[in-house]
């Protein structure tokens, strides 16, 4: 959690806001420290968060958690984190047969498939439970990311679809929070990934958007982040407000500054 | 030094909702340093294996890459569990080089090898790595080699753009005697039969192993490519580099080496077509892959002819689904090897992307235009000193650099020549870029009644030619 993009976004652990879907992207750079700041973020807010890990192993998050002031492995074991590492999931599945559908089934499938076994997965581990343990505040669903899904071979309306059913069960019957991280292709044209990140960005209610900086690599800047606020249901003419800061990087947290106002040029 | 890294089972994972294997998990991910006993273990295992070592960063296993150059670049060398994806140059010259180095290292480090190709046998790649240098003999011819190398260019102090004497330049590293990391090979020997007959290694020829026709379900993954995974995996599980096997003392690391992947002999089309039916098999391959190494103490090398891949979308998703890209162009061929500024070197190498692991940043260095070039003993990886700016960049208009580089070597001693030459002429090419703009606005009169002239062409006032037109105001 960096408290520094806390304060940017004008929430603490404690109050913040629920049923909404925040989207992640990023654009020739690497925006996996978002996922970091809230996978931490909603850990220390007590929620029940369910992570589906695609692209890095567990032991990644666990050792930036730990930097970040949060041990993924005792949240696991309390049952406050499910962890689903796609990496692992993906060998389990493809050299054995499985009996039961298994989240990462359409690795398995010739054609496009969908993700229903993954979302039947999710519902379950999110599904609150009775026995009235440990009360966790509200659930959490975090998806790191989606592109890989879609250069798994699936199309783009089954990840909409999948994000949809989601965001259903999540956002609205559990009163919920969705975080995903979408990556842009920029110029390449990707027309799947393009139609991903526009059906995602009407949908979700604050995007942030980091964005490599035009004028390429620089040491003491490392990119600049958008934040947007939306308001997708209302139809009110309230403005979307939108606020850009430039960023960098360190060993344990993210400086944030106005643009052009980096420390190293000050 | 002592290369020591800690390498064991995580503590048991539970809780998990997925039902995982209830083999240990061994990953390379582990933080450096002894760890708590918490097992019937008594003292922390400290367990030491060759040709590896861990990084300064976060304590990740990192083996050599066998160029000690590239080594630098990635941040100290490839970290145990990921993927080393070479983009080809168009030739496959200097890849295919890349990857021998790499089984050459594994080779002199005592790892175990797996090669795989669709096009030539694994005992043919095998009898055609480079020598690896020994240490004493050939120091001496290496600081002869040095001592060439030192081109009259180099000394010349540079006038105009002198910042770029100021950025510091990438260091040559000599052999080092009785290293353990990285080592040198000398590319027109062959390395000894002893050493390989000495060596342990496992071979996937395609022809050979696909000629079974086998039961499988139909999948979206191509029947090479099937093969493969289960080839890798039987090879890990028996060998026991994931942690499978407690009674091996001596762990070692597993090198894989798969050539020209993606290449139509695998029996994938995305080199032939945009959208082909096996469109996402290589990713698929890529994914199975990386959950497979990331599970076992290996690292693997990809050499892919990217060049070949039309839909550019795709590349960008082998991207994401690698660790390390490197992309590697040569100048054969292109008239990039009659250009004077390149003509030290045989190509350039690109640093796509380097992972970050268990950390929030990674090392990039901040070194961007590199070119390699290859000696008989040395593969070496500088940066490309255009000192006088590239004309790709649009910073200075095209044709400047050149000039002034001409200019320069002309004029030896005189600044002030130098000087005058670069306002001069920047006045003249930014004067002629704003005469558009400048000839819409209307002109005026002024107090005295002369005519304002707008700035245009017109270098020659009075008679006589202006120093800065345009740029200084109003002329007199």
């Amino acid at each position: 959690m960096f408290l520094e993009l806390n304060n940017l976004l004008n929430t603490t652990p404690e109050r913040a806001e629920q049923g909404k879907l925040t989207l992640l992207c990023d654009a020739k750079t690497d925006g996996s420290f978002l996922v970091h700041h809230f996978l931490s973020f909603y850990l220390k807010a007590n929620c029940k968060v369910c992570f589906v890990a695609l692209i890095q192993s567990f032991s990644h998050y666990n050792i930036v958690g730990q930097k970040l002031g949060v041990n993924l492995t005792m949240a696991r074991e309390r049952g406050q984190l499910v962890f689903l590492e796609g990496l692992k999931s993906a060998v389990d599945v493809f050299f054995q047969a499985q009996e039961k559908p298994h989240p990462l089934q359409f690795l398995r499938e010739a054609n496009a498939g969908n993700l229903k076994p993954l979302f039947e997965f999710v519902r379950e581990a999110l599904k609150p439970v009775d026995s009235g343990e440990a009360g966790w505040t509200y659930p959490v669903l975090l998806v790191d990311d989606l592109s890989v899904l879609l250069s798994l071979g699936l199309g783009a309306v089954a990840v909409l679809d999948f994000i949809h059913y989601c965001r259903a069960t999540v956002c609205w019957e559990l009163k919920g929070n969705v975080v995903v991280l979408v990556h842009d292709s920029g110029d390449v044209e990707d027309e799947e990934n393009d139609i991903l990140l526009n059906g995602l960005s009407h949908q979700s209610h604050l995007i942030l958007r980091a964005e490599g900086l035009a004028t390429g690599f620089c040491r003491d800047v490392h990119g600049q982040l958008r934040i947007l606020w939306r308001r997708p249901l209302q139809s009110t003419s309230q403005r979307d407000q939108s606020l850009t800061y430039q960023y960098k990087i360190q060993d344990r947290s993210v400086s944030f500054f106005a643009k052009g106002m980096s420390p190293a040029v000050l | 030094m002592a290369a020591v890294a800690t390498c064991g089972g995580d503590a048991g994972s539970a809780g998990s909702a997925v039902a995982t294997a209830s083999k240990s998990n061994v990953t390379s991910f582990q933080r450096r340093g002894p760890r708590v006993s918490g097992t019937n273990d008594s003292g922390p295992r400290l367990v030491s294996i060759t040709g590896t070592r861990p990084s300064v960063r976060n304590g990740q296993l990192l083996v050599s890459t066998g160029l000690p150059a590239l080594d630098q670049l990635l941040g100290g060398g490839l970290a145990v569990g990921t993927v080393l994806l070479i983009e080809e140059d168009k030739y496959n010259i200097y890849s295919s080089l890349l990857f021998k180095y790499f089984l050459a290292e594994g080779i002199v480090n005592g790892h175990t090898l797996l090669v795989a190709s669709a096009n030539e046998d694994p005992a043919n790649i095998l009898q055609e790595l480079p020598a690896p240098l020994l240490d004493d003999n050939c120091k001496k011819e290496f600081d002869e080699d040095v001592y060439n190398h030192k081109t009259p260019e180099s000394n010349i102090k540079m006038k105009i753009a002198w910042r770029y004497q100021l950025l510091p330049k990438m260091e040559q590293i000599g052999p080092v005697s009785s290293s353990r990391f990285g080592h040198y090979y000398d590319a027109s020997k062959r390395i000894p039969q002893e050493l390989i007959e000495a060596s342990k290694w496992h071979g996937f020829f395609l022809p050979e192993k696909i000629s079974s026709t086998l039961k499988v379900e139909p999948c979206s993954l191509t029947h090479g490519y099937i093969k493969l995974l289960q080839f890798i995996q039987n090879i890990i599980c028996e060998e026991g580099f994931d942690g499978s096997n407690p009674q091996k003392k001596q762990k070692n690391i597993l090198r894989i080496g798969i050539q020209n992947l993606g290449s139509p002999l695998w029996g994938d089309d995305i080199c032939c077509t945009e959208n082909g039916d096996s469109s996402h098999s290589l990713t698929k391959f890529l994914y199975v892959l990386r959950g497979l190494l990331r599970t076992s103490l290996s690292a693997c090398i990809i050499t892919m002819p990217t060049h070949l891949i039309q839909n550019k979308a795709f590349i960008a998703h082998v991207t994401n689904l690698s660790d390390v890209v490197v992309g590697l162009e040569s100048f054969i061929g292109s008239e990039r090897e009659t250009n004077p500024l390149y003509k030290d070197y045989h190509g350039l190498i690109h640093i796509r992307q380097i992972p970050r692991l268990n950390n929030l940043f990674c090392d990039e260095s901040d070194v961007k235009d590199l070119g390699f070039k290859l000696k008989r003993k040395l593969f070496t990886i500088e940066w490309v000193q255009d000192n006088y700016l590239r004309q790709e960049r649009n910073i200075y208009p095209p044709g400047f650099s050149y000039l002034l580089k001409q200019k320069d070597s002309a004029w030896g001693e005189g600044s002030l020549q130098h000087s005058t030459f670069l306002m001069s002429f920047l006045a003249k090419a930014t004067a002629f870029a704003s005469r558009l703009v400048r000839h819409s606005e209307p002109l005026k009169q002024t107090g005295s009644g002369r005519i304002r002239q707008a700035a245009g062409p017109r270098l020659w006032h009075d008679g006589r030619r202006q120093e800065a037109p345009g740029l200084l105001g109003i002329p007199p």
